[in-house]
Formats: structure tokens, C-alpha cells, sequence
């Protein structure tokens, strides 16, 4: 029998990928790929939660995800013309490269 | 949930999810890295429908799948002369432990947690998340508009080129 428990643990160890991989990249693309993972499991675990509980507003869960993903296309639109706009003036998107601050 | 259907449904999508986020992960080339992601999206959207959030896997697939994934291609394309390498920092394995020991804790605290009282609502027609969105969170809702356009006016000033805005100072 599949439960909260099961959806819970899957969303967790996807999050936990997708901060990895938004640590770890050097690429700027490829820290804004982790981004999204970590956006789509928390978009699970909320669905999750919203499934699996009695509440007076049952449809609050997914009003929220709904906003998540608006939140999320906004944040990957500025994202990736940050990445163009950081290519433009260093040649490079490695992130350790972008040391414009630093003097 | 009960039955095979669902928990073999469950089991399926769990493995392509985690695989594809591991490819995203292990995949050296930047491309291959993008169609991996992909593939997690779509996990995703299956484990919506799972969820019995139709409207949303529909909105997942069609935002995610066609229009994050397509712009991420297109940055890529747009950064011709940039490195297509998909390595790690030097940070990698700090990354690593404090990854693993968040997973750790999460998964030891969702398994540490009764869970039992918890039982599953019923299914939610998409009139239901219409009327909320319309009525309940209307003011959020045009917000997310507002959102929308800022971050649209937002992404356009920052990739214009020098010599638009050399030009628009002219004028």
C-alpha cells in the first residue's frame, strides 16, 4: 500500500539530488537545472500533503503550487538572461568565474 | 492508495524521477544534462496525477517540459563560445555530505513520524481549484500576473546588448 510516507521519502531524497547538483555545479545552468529539481519535489511534498490530510480548504495545497510554478518560470526566465548577460561580459558561465565584486 | 496499480505506478515513476535527477547530476555533457532533466520533469508530472492533481500535471507538463526546459535550451544556445561541461566546483565534496546528511534527516524524520491519522481527501474536481484561484486567493493571483510581467521586463533588460542600449541613449 503506497502512503504519505512513500511520497514523502521519494520528494525528500529528490530534493536532496537537486541541492546537490545546485551546490556542486560549476556551470550556471546547470546550478538553475538543480534549482527546478528542488522546486518540483517541494511542489510534491506539498501535493502530498494537500492528498493526504482533511482540511476545510482541501484545494489550498494545490493554490500553492500553482504559485510555485508561476514563482518558478519567473525565477528560471531571470535566471537564465542572467547567465546570457554573465556570458556577455565574461565569455565564460562558470560560476567560480564570476568574481565581477571581487577586487 | 490501495491496489497494485497504483504502487507499481508509485515504484515506476520513483526510479525514472531518481535515476534522471542522478543523470542530471553524472552526465558530463550539458545537453544530455538538459534532456535528463527533462525526463524528472516528467516523473514529476506522473506523480501529480498519482496525487490525483490532474490540472497540475497537465500545467507541469506544459510549463516545465514546454517552456523551462525549451528557455534552458535556448540559454545554452544563446552562450555559444561558453564551456558545455557539466563539472562540478572544487566545493563538490562539502556539497556532497551536506546533501546526503539533509537527505539523512528528512527521511529518518518522515519515517520517525506517525503518519497513520492521515487520511486521503477526496478528489478534487479542477472547478474546485478554478473557483479558490478566482475567489479565496484572487489577490495572490493577480499578483503572480504582476510577477510575470516584472520578471518578462525584467529578463528582456538584461540580455539586451550594448548597442541597443547605446542606441536608446541616442535617441
Amino acid at each position: 500500500m503506497i502512503g504519505m510516507y512513500h511520497f514523502l521519502t521519494v520528494a525528500a531524497l529528490l530534493f536532496s539530488m537537486g541541492l546537490l547538483i545546485a551546490l556542486s555545479k560549476r556551470n550556471a545552468i546547470g546550478v538553475l537545472m538543480g534549482v527546478e529539481i528542488m522546486l518540483n519535489a517541494v511542489n510534491v511534498t506539498l501535493l502530498t500533503f494537500s492528498r493526504f490530510s482533511t482540511t476545510d480548504t482541501p484545494v489550498a495545497g494545490q493554490t500553492f503550487v500553482v504559485m510555485i510554478i508561476t514563482v518558478a518560470a519567473a525565477e528560471a526566465a531571470v535566471g537564465l538572461a542572467l547567465a546570457v548577460s554573465l556570458y556577455r561580459n565574461r565569455q565564460t558561465i562558470d560560476v567560480d568565474q564570476a568574481n565581477l565584486l571581487r577586487s | 492508495m490501495e491496489g497494485f496499480g497504483p504502487a507499481f505506478a508509485f515504484w515506476m515513476l520513483s526510479l525514472i524521477t531518481l535515476v534522471a535527477a542522478g543523470g542530471v547530476m553524472v552526465s558530463r555533457n550539458l545537453l544530455h544534462a538538459v534532456l535528463f532533466l527533462i525526463v524528472t520533469f516528467v516523473g514529476v508530472a506522473g506523480f501529480f496525477v498519482l496525487l490525483s492533481a490532474e490540472f497540475l500535471a497537465m500545467a507541469q507538463i506544459i510549463i516545465y517540459v514546454g517552456a523551462i526546459a525549451v528557455l534552458v535550451l535556448f540559454a545554452i544556445l544563446l552562450t555559444p563560445r561558453a564551456s558545455r561541461d557539466n563539472g562540478e566546483t572544487k566545493m563538490a565534496a562539502p556539497a556532497a555530505l551536506l546533501a546526503a546528511a539533509l537527505g539523512a534527516v528528512t527521511v529518518f524524520v518522515i519515517h520517525d513520524t506517525n503518519w497513520d491519522r492521515a487520511t486521503e481527501s477526496p478528489n478534487l474536481a479542477v472547478s474546485a481549484l478554478g473557483e479558490a484561484l478566482l475567489n479565496t486567493w484572487v489577490l495572490p493571483f493577480e499578483l503572480a500576473s504582476v510577477l510575470l510581467t516584472a520578471s518578462l521586463v525584467g529578463a528582456i533588460m538584461l540580455v539586451r546588448s550594448p548597442e541597443e542600449e547605446a542606441e536608446d541613449v541616442l535617441k
